[in-house]
């Protein structure tokens, strides 16, 4: 009997020191990024490394909001982001409900494919076309750019959402004499409303992360956070404080955003089983 | 119409609910018609701007000229987009297996019981969520040969220090860690979503038959599970084939063209070089491949469906 619980707690502790190092990279990379923000340059530099800020110091924060337009990069970041959410949700949830309806197989499959492609092959056609337009040097180019990666996203967690929605409901409103769009608009939009919360969430992520379409569509004015984090590497002088000061406010709000909305974000991925472009 | 319809061979029921269904089909074409011309023009438009492009020689800033195929016959004589092509083999194939046989490991793991699980799955997919821009940057500082924090721990292990994406023979190997510690909590999340619909019947008959754990999951919930391995299998295939953000960030195809896949090679192409009709020919031949392993995804899922 006591070797069988010393067996038991041998193999428990074995299990728990495997989920101690499946799980550990990620949290150490986040708890390093914030180390690097608090710490003085000296201590970001010193070998071997110094792990716990002492004193902890916000002056890499300080530099970043001084010294980059930082703010300006911030609210072009939540312009685009915001925009190409909200006309995605405005296109792509009726465009989700009808192709769920219709049962249009070649629809989705496009969408898929759109999905899948490489966001860098897209940029050609579209570098043209906004040059041609006059458009480059406003957001409305990487607006545009990103609906390549909203509306794909809300699209497909729209049709398997209302695919999965009874439609009993709808078809006794169109009975009592309801148009197809009331019966869209009344019934089938407020039982979708979880549905619409995860394609929210994961084309609102998926657009604050993308970097290659503001990369060669932004100018001076029109860089988006991870565009101007970037060039913060490649064009300056590296200073490692603020670098990662920068990183992590730039991914910050997606990693709130995570912790907040887990359950929906899990649910959306493993339903379409897709991700950002 | 109907009349039409009863004057056909065919049992007038089932004519009649095919076209009832066309026509009630029909109906919500509408919901669809600002969404199909978004695509069309975000979308379906770029892809044939593609080809056209692609059959002329075109460097931004002077005049085109159509040549016809011969950016795909210079494509297949290009050495370099050769070595891009191995690179991308060889950097698909460690950051399709490495993600695969980890997130499976992680998602049997996640699966059981255990105190704190709720916790340490949220941190577990916060790699996958997090800006791949900002997380590379800090990848780069902890790479650094001399002050980063990646050789301070090689040392403390007694492993000797490495060049990590300094250097020619290990920067992809790096690159695919990253890529790993990005993407491994997706295919544990699809492979978890898969645990989780998995019958209890065949455990309890096995249990009864004296099978160990070792048996029981390499006979029933291996089997079992086999539908959401390939689709996550394909998935990941597709997502290394595209990865761009973090191999640019952090190397941007160097040292030298040691880290220039595919998606680097056609980069600099079209916007360090301008040669937008080579480039558009480059973009044609890996959207083949995709679209190629996109037909299969489909054909899993249809499967995966049925089943």
């Amino acid at each position: 009997m006591n070797r069988h619980r010393l067996k038991r707690r041998l193999t428990d502790a074995a299990f728990g020191l495997s989920v101690l190092v499946l799980v550990s990279p990620a949290v150490l990379v986040f708890l390093w990024m914030l180390s690097l923000s608090l710490k003085t340059e000296l201590d970001n530099t010193a070998f071997p490394p110094v792990f716990i800020p002492d004193p902890p110091t916000l002056d890499n924060y300080r530099e970043v909001f001084a010294r980059n337009d930082f703010l300006l990069y911030a609210w072009n970041s939540v312009v685009v982001s915001f925009s190409a959410t909200g006309l995605a949700l405005l296109i792509g949830i009726p465009a989700g409900y009808g192709i769920a309806k219709m049962r249009a197989v070649r629809a989705a499959a496009l969408i898929l494919i759109a999905r899948i492609t490489p966001g860098l092959s897209y940029l050609i056609p579209l570098f043209l076309l906004f040059q041609w337009l006059e458009l480059t040097g406003t957001l409305v180019p990487i607006v545009i750019s990103h609906l390549v990666i909203t509306v794909p996203i809300v699209v497909w967690v729209m049709i398997s959402f209302f695919e999965g929605l009874p439609s009993e409901l709808e078809e006794a409103a169109l009975v009592d004499g309801a148009t197809i769009w009331q019966a869209f608009r009344h019934v089938a939009l407020p039982l979708a409303r979880p549905g619409i919360t995860v394609a929210t969430i994961l084309a609102f992520i998926f657009s604050w992360n993308n970097f290659v379409f503001a990369m060669v569509l932004a100018g001076r004015e029109t860089r988006t956070l991870p565009v101007a984090v970037n060039n913060m590497l490649t064009f300056e002088q590296i200073s490692w404080g603020p670098l990662s000061a920068a990183a992590l406010l730039v991914t910050l709000p997606v990693l709130v955003l995570t912790l907040l909305a887990q359950k929906q974000i899990v649910a959306g991925l493993t339903a379409g089983g897709v991700k950002g472009a | 119409m109907p009349d039409d319809a009863a004057a056909l061979p065919a049992p007038r029921g089932l004519s009649d609910a095919a076209t009832r269904r066309r026509n009630y089909a029909r109906r919500y074409a509408w919901f669809v018609v600002p969404a199909a011309v978004v695509v069309v023009s975000v979308i379906v438009f770029p892809w044939l701007f593609t080809l056209y492009v692609s059959a002329h020689d075109w460097h931004l800033g002077s005049a085109r000229r159509f040549v016809g195929f011969d950016n795909y016959v210079k494509l297949f004589g290009d050495a370099r987009f050769g070595w891009a092509m191995a690179r991308t083999l060889y950097y698909t194939l460690l950051a399709v297996v490495l993600p695969m046989v980890l997130g499976i490991a992680a998602a049997l793991a996640f699966h059981r019981k255990f105190p704190l699980r709720g916790l340490a799955r949220t941190v577990f997919i916060l790699p996958m969520m997090a800006t791949p821009v900002a997380v590379a940057l800090v990848w780069t500082l902890m790479f650094h040969p001399q002050l980063g924090v990646l050789n301070w721990l090689l040392a403390q292990v007694g492993i000797p220090p490495s060049m990590w994406v300094y250097a020619a023979d290990s920067v992809i190997p790096t690159l695919v860690m990253v890529e790993v510690w990005h993407w491994t909590p997706l295919v544990m999340l699809l492979i978890l979503g898969g645990l989780a619909s998995l019958p209890v019947d065949p455990y309890e008959a096995a249990k009864i038959d004296g099978a160990n754990a070792w048996q029981s999951f390499r006979h029933i919930t291996l089997p079992l599970l086999m539908p959401f391995i390939v689709v996550a299998l394909i998935i990941r295939t597709i997502d290394a084939l595209k990865a761009f953000d973090t191999i640019y960030v952090i190397t941007q195809g160097g040292p030298g063209q040691a880290s220039e896949t595919i998606n680097i090679f056609l980069y600099l192409q079209a916007f360090a070089f301008y040669n937008v009709g080579y480039a558009s020919a480059v973009v044609v031949v890996f959207f083949a491949i995709i679209l190629a392993l996109a037909a299969l995804l489909l054909w899993t899922r249809e499967r995966v469906k049925q089943t």
